[in-house]
C-alpha cells in the first residue's frame, strides 16, 4: 500500500459521502491483515445447517476465516464448533471432511479430545508431565455458536451482540430466506456435500455480488439466452415467469448493520403463475405451497425475497435454498463454500428438480456464476497495479436516493430500500466494515454495529 | 488367418482408442456441436465432489448421482444447453475460450456384448488468456454403445481427484 496514504478506514480508504472506495482494500496485503484480525474474529460467521449433522456425534469440518473448524453434534445432542488445532502442536485433530465420533486424536503426540472439547487423554502423563498438565485447561479452543432456526453461526469474541440483535433488521428477510415455501417454519435440509472452490480474487468481491448488484445483468446475457429458468420462457431465475408482466418494485434493501437483501415487493396480491408445468408433481406442489403462503402471510406474502449478504462473509439465495461463504485465503485468493437446501418434507421429485436446477445456476459448473467468477477474478486483477491502484472505484450509483421503511413500513422500521439498481446496499456494507476495521484490537475503540445517531 | 480372442480384444482395444483419440480431437478444436453426436440422447454425465474420508470407509468418498450435490449430473439436454452458451460468444467465463488438451491412458476395455465398458485416466491441461492455466486429472469410466462401425457414449463417470476444486469454473468437457 502506499505510504502517503494512512490507513484510515472511514472516510478515508472507503469514502461513502463521496461515493468512492479505494482499490487497496482489496489488494493491500496490510489491509488483509487488518480484516483477520478487526472483521473475522468480531462476527458471526455461517458454519453449517444442523441437517449436516443430524445424529449425536455427527461432525463436519467448517471454516471461520483462514482456519479449520469442527462444528459437532456431542453425545448428548449440543452443538459445538471447535478449532480443529491440538492445543499442543496445533496439528488437525480432525481430519476428515464428515463423520461420527466421541473424541478427536491428535496424530502427532496423541492428545484427545472428547466430543465436547475436553481433554481427555495425554501420553506419559505420568513420567513426560509428572501428573503436573491440568487438563482442563488445555481443551479444544471453543467458538460461541447459534443456530438461527437450523442455520449454525459461530463468533470468537464474546463482546459481539447475540446473533439475533446483530442480525438487526436483517431478521425480517433472513426470517422470510428461512420459511418453506408455505410460509412456515419447518425443516430443511442440505442436500449431500459441500462445493468448495478456489478463485482468484478477494472475498469482498463474491459478497458484495451477492448482496445487491442488479446492475451487473450484461455479464448474464449468454444463460439468459439459452434460457436455464425452469419455466423455461425466459431468463435464468425460478422467478422469471411469475415476474413477468407484473407491478412490482424490485427492490434493494440494506440494514443499518451492514447487512443486505435483495427481492421483489408485488403492488398487489398477485396470481399463481405456474412455473413447472412439465412435471405435475411439482407444479401441484409450489401451487399448493402459494396458497397456503398467501393465506398465512396475508398482504406481507407481496416479499419475494432474491437473497442477499450477512455481514461479513455469507450470502444467502432464495428460491434454491443456497448458503455461500466467502472464505479468505490471502487477499488475491478465495475459497468459495456453498451448500444447498430443499425441503425436508417435500417429494422427491421437487428436491430433485430444485437441485438439478441449482447446480446447474451457481458453482463452478453453473452457467451462471461462471460468468460471475470472471468478473470477480477480473476486477481483482484490475485492483492491484500500481498505477490502477491510484483511482478510486465508483460505489456512487444511486445515492440520496435511498428511501427509509419504503414501500411499506413492515419490511422494517429502519431499513432502506432502492429501486432496481443502485449501490446503496455496497455502501453501507462497506461503511460497516470500515467502522470496524477502524477499530484495532485492544485500543479504546469499540467496533460498532451501527452508526451513532446523527 | 485364423482370429484368437486376443486378436479380438486387440483389435476392440484399438477401435475404442481411436474413438477417443477422434473425441479429444474434437473436444480441443472446439468442435463442441460434432462432440455432441458422440453422445447417446439418454447418455448420463456425472462428476460427484470428492470428499476427505477414513481409510477403508470408502463409502461416502464421493457424493451420490441423482442424490447429492455433483458438480455434473445431467444428460444431453444440459450438455447441449453448455455448448450452446459457449456458441453465444457472449459467454465471458469462455470469452476469449480456453486453450485445451486432453489426454488418456490406461485404457481397459470390457466387451460385455451390445455394450462396452471402459476405464482410463486423464488429464487435461487448460490454458486461457495470458496465465490462467490449470490441470484436471482424474478417472474416467464409460459405458459404449456400439454404432455402426464406432461407438457413442452412452454414460460417463467422471472422479476428479480434488476435494476442493482449485479451478474457478468447469467450463470444459471431461
Amino acid at each position: 500500500m502506499r505510504k502517503d496514504r494512512t490507513r484510515q478506514y472511514t472516510g478515508g480508504l472507503v469514502n461513502i459521502n463521496k461515493g468512492v472506495i479505494s482499490r487497496e482494500i482489496f489488494a493491500a496485503e496490510e489491509v488483509y491483515e487488518d480484516e483477520l484480525e478487526r472483521i473475522f474474529p468480531r462476527s458471526w460467521l455461517f458454519v453449517g445447517h444442523e441437517s449436516q449433522i443430524p445424529e449425536n456425534g455427527d461432525y463436519i469440518l467448517g471454516r471461520m476465516a483462514e482456519e479449520s473448524v469442527i462444528l459437532n453434534r456431542d453425545r448428548n445432542g449440543k452443538l459445538h464448533v471447535f478449532l480443529n488445532n491440538c492445543r499442543h502442536r496445533g496439528m488437525r485433530v480432525c481430519r476428515y471432511d464428515k463423520g461420527n465420533t466421541r473424541k478427536f486424536m491428535c496424530p502427532f503426540h496423541a492428545w484427545v479430545f472428547s466430543d465436547q472439547g475436553k481433554l481427555i487423554g495425554v501420553p506419559k502423563m505420568e513420567t513426560g508431565y509428572h501428573n503436573e498438565l491440568d487438563k482442563s485447561e488445555w481443551g479444544l479452543i471453543e467458538a460461541r455458536v447459534y443456530s438461527y432456526r437450523g442455520f449454525i453461526f459461530a463468533c470468537w469474541d464474546n463482546e459481539t451482540p447475540e446473533l439475533e440483535e446483530y442480525l438487526g433488521d436483517l431478521r425480517f428477510y433472513f426470517d422470510d430466506y428461512c420459511e418453506l415455501p408455505d410460509g412456515s417454519y419447518g425443516d430443511w435440509e442440505a442436500f449431500g456435500g459441500i462445493f468448495k472452490w478456489r478463485v482468484p480474487c478477494n472475498w469482498k468481491f463474491g459478497a458484495e455480488n451477492f448482496g445487491g448488484d442488479y446492475y451487473h445483468n450484461p455479464s448474464h446475457a449468454s444463460v439468459d439466452q439459452v434460457v436455464l429458468s425452469p419455466a423455461g420462457v425466459k431468463g435464468r431465475h425460478t422467478y422469471d415467469a411469475v415476474t413477468r408482466e407484473r407491478e412490482l418494485w424490485k427492490l434493494n434493501v440494506l440494514t443499518k448493520e451492514g447487512h443486505n437483501a435483495r427481492g421483489e415487493l408485488f403492488k398487489e396480491v398477485y396470481e399463481y403463475v405456474p412455473t413447472y408445468q412439465e412435471m405435475a408433481i411439482v407444479e401441484d406442489y409450489f401451487r399448493d405451497c402459494y396458497g397456503k403462503r398467501q393465506k398465512k402471510l396475508g398482504d406481507k406474502s407481496r416479499w419475494y425475497g432474491h437473497g442477499g449478504t450477512i455481514f461479513p462473509n455469507v450470502s444467502y439465495s432464495n428460491g434454491v435454498q443456497s448458503m455461500g461463504s466467502w472464505h479468505p485465503c490471502g487477499p488475491h485468493e478465495t475459497e468459495i463454500w456453498r451448500i444447498f437446501l430443499a425441503p425436508k418434507d417435500a417429494p422427491n421429485e421437487v428436491k430433485d428438480v430444485l437441485r438439478h436446477y441449482v447446480i446447474r445456476y451457481q458453482g463452478p459448473s453453473g452457467l451462471t456464476e461462471q460468468d460471475d467468477m470472471e468478473n470477480w477474478g477480473s476486477a481483482h486483477e484490475g485492483s492491484r497495479g500500481t498505477i490502477a491502484r491510484r483511482y478510486d472505484y465508483n460505489y456512487g450509483m444511486g445515492m440520496g436516493y435511498e428511501q427509509r421503511a419504503w414501500p411499506a413500513e413492515w419490511l422494517g422500521g429502519d431499513i432502506y430500500a432502492s429501486e432496481d439498481v443502485s449501490e446503496q446496499n455496497q455502501r453501507a456494507y462497506y461503511a460497516r466494515w470500515a467502522r470496524m476495521m477502524d477499530a484495532p484490537p485492544g485500543s479504546d475503540i469499540q467496533p460498532v454495529l451501527v452508526e451513532a445517531a446523527e | 488367418m485364423d482370429t484368437t480372442p486376443e486378436h479380438a480384444d486387440l483389435l476392440l482395444h484399438y477401435q475404442v482408442e481411436q474413438f477417443y483419440n477422434h473425441e479429444a480431437e474434437l473436444l480441443d478444436a472446439r468442435q463442441f456441436a460434432t462432440w455432441l453426436d458422440l453422445l447417446t440422447e439418454d447418455i448420463r454425465y456425472w462428476m460427484p465432489v470428492t470428499i476427505n474420508k477414513e481409510y477403508g470407509k470408502w463409502d461416502g468418498e464421493y457424493t451420490r448421482e441423482g442424490k447429492d450435490l455433483n458438480w455434473f449430473d445431467e444428460g444431453k439436454f444440459e450438455l447441449a444447453q453448455r455448448v450452446r452458451q459457449i456458441e453465444t460468444g457472449l459467454h465471458w467465463a469462455e470469452e476469449p475460450v480456453s486453450r485445451t488438451s486432453h489426454m488418456f491412458s490406461n485404457l481397459q476395455v470390457t466387451n460385455e456384448g451390445p455394450e462396452l465398458s471402459t476405464r482410463c485416466r486423464f488429464i487435461i491441461y487448460r490454458n486461457r488468456g495470458e496465465t490462467e492455466t490449470d490441470l484436471f486429472v482424474g478417472k474416467r469410466n464409460d459405458v459404449l454403445h456400439r454404432n455402426d462401425n464406432s461407438f457413442k457414449i452412452a454414460a460417463r463417470e467422471i472422479f476428479l481427484d480434488q476435494s476442493v476444486l482449485l479451478a474457478k469454473n468447469l467450463t470444459l468437457f471431461f
